[in-house]
This record gives structure tokens, sequence and C-alpha cells, in this order.
């Protein structure tokens, strides 16, 4: 992937994410999360993990940020944009997160491996639908399974909470 | 050419971003974003590792059926957590954090 290219998404994804934090209005915050995820998608795009790209728009920003934005639409959420900031929890957060990013550069700086490109690939453009697939089925063919059984769980335990409680 | 650190750090850098949102923000949806945006940049960083650990041009498909799965996991949590914010504000009328003390008086 070219710098120039990895520079501009990953310059999109972070003023996505910072727009998540930064917006007062949930659903300014949910377009900018989706941005983020496009561009997020991009570069996994650019690695040459086209499946992995494309159900990251197609589950995150087709599946999973549709379904938040119909519970914003629903709930009418309008009463936080009148709330003031909490400055301890402002202040409490930037120190967390910064600390993160601070510990994470230590770590980084000092990894061996992390200055080097990416290696050739035998197939660039070759489809990783089919190599994906062959993994899946035969040495994750396992936690398929128990996905599924999550899956199946996960939909009645929505459908538990969501019904109406009988008195 | 792009190093692996370079997308390790924009990884780090998401996760810490949705980090400090889950701490700043105090509606209840915005955090759940901010930890979808977590789960996201974990998602970047084990993808770096499977394009740049290629061994003979073969990337390691383990770690993208690793974040396939992480997605499905992601969406079942979605929904599951989305469901208990709609409970919650049934009960409560209200989104924010800052409401939510019952277990604390």
């Amino acid at each position: 992937m070219p710098h120039l290219l990895f520079y501009l998404f990953a310059a999109f994804a972070v003023f996505g994410a910072f727009g998540v934090i930064i917006n007062r209005n949930p659903v300014s915050s949910a377009f900018s999360l989706i941005a983020c995820f496009v561009s997020i998608a991009a570069l996994f795009i650019g690695m040459n993990a086209y499946f992995i790209g494309t159900i990251q728009v197609l589950v995150y920003t087709g599946a999973i940020m549709v379904l938040f934005l119909f519970i914003i639409m629903l709930l009418d959420l309008r009463a936080e944009e009148r709330r003031p900031i909490n400055l301890g929890s402002a202040l409490a957060g930037l120190v967390v997160g910064l600390t993160f990013l601070a510990m994470a550069g230590a770590v980084l700086v000092r990894f061996p491996e992390g200055g080097r490109g990416m290696p050739d690939l035998a197939s660039p453009s070759g489809s990783d639908v089919h190599e994906l697939g062959r993994v899946i089925f035969t040495d994750f063919n396992f936690p398929l399974q128990i996905i599924a059984v999550l899956l199946v769980s996960a939909t009645v335990g929505v459908v538990v909470l969501c019904k109406k409680e009988l008195h | 050419m792009v190093t692996l650190n370079e997308y390790l750090f924009l990884s780090a850098l998401l996760f810490a971003i949705g980090l400090t949102g889950v701490m700043v923000r105090s509606n209840v949806i915005v955090i759940f974003m901010c930890l979808e945006l977590m789960l996201s940049a974990a998602n970047l960083s084990l993808v770096a590792f499977s394009r740049f650990g290629a061994i003979d041009g073969v990337p390691i498909y383990s770690a993208q059926v690793l974040v396939f799965f992480i997605v499905t996991v992601a969406a079942a949590e979605v929904a599951v957590g989305l469901a208990i914010i709609v409970a919650m504000y049934r009960a409560k009328r209200s989104t924010d954090v800052g409401d939510m003390v019952t277990m604390k008086n």
C-alpha cells in the first residue's frame, strides 16, 4: 500500500474516531464512526485482506451502525446536548488515553520486527476467500459451531429482553 | 513502504481514542460505539500481523479467521447490548450513565 493512501485513510480513521467522542449529538457520533469503519476497511483492503475488508463494511457499517442509528431514532435522544461536560471524567479519560498511547509507543519503539515492510505475496490479486474458507472449515470448524450457538442464544436473548413484561 | 509499526501505532491510537471516549462520554449509546471502535482497532493490528508475517508469500490466515470471529461476536454483542439499553430506557427514561445509580444507593 503506498504511503500516501495509508496516511490518507489513517487520517480519515482518526478524524472519524475523534468525531465520535467530540460530537454532542449521538447521530453525528454514529456517522463519524461509519466514516472511521469505512477507512479501516480501506486499510484492510490495502493489506490484501479483501474478505475482511468486505465484511467490515457489510457487518459494521451495514448492520451494526444501522442498528445503532435505529435505536437512537427510536429513543429520540436530545437531552444530552444540554448537559454540561463533566470536567473530572474528561480529565481522567484524557490522562488514561494518553498514558495508554505512551505505553504502546514505548513498546513499539523497542519492537525490532516493527521496522520491516510488507513481504511480497505469492498471488497479490488472488482471492483470499477460498483460503479463508478452507482454514475456517478445517482448523476452525469447532469454533465455527460454537459461534453459531452463540448467535442463536444472542437472538433468543434479545427477543426475551425486548418483550414487554407480563404482569 | 509502510512498516508494521505504523499500522500498530494507528491501531493503538484508535484504541486510545475509544478508551478515552468510554471514560469521557456519559451517553451509554456513545460509550457502546466507543467499545466497537476499540474492537475494530484490535482487528486492525490482527490483520497487520497477518499480512506482515506472511510466510512464503502466504498471509497467516488464522489471524484473519480470528478477525472474522471477532466481528461475529461484536454483532451479537451489539444486538444484546442495544436490547439492554432499550430495556434500561424503558425503566429510567434516560440513557445517561449518571442516572444509573440503583447499585450506589
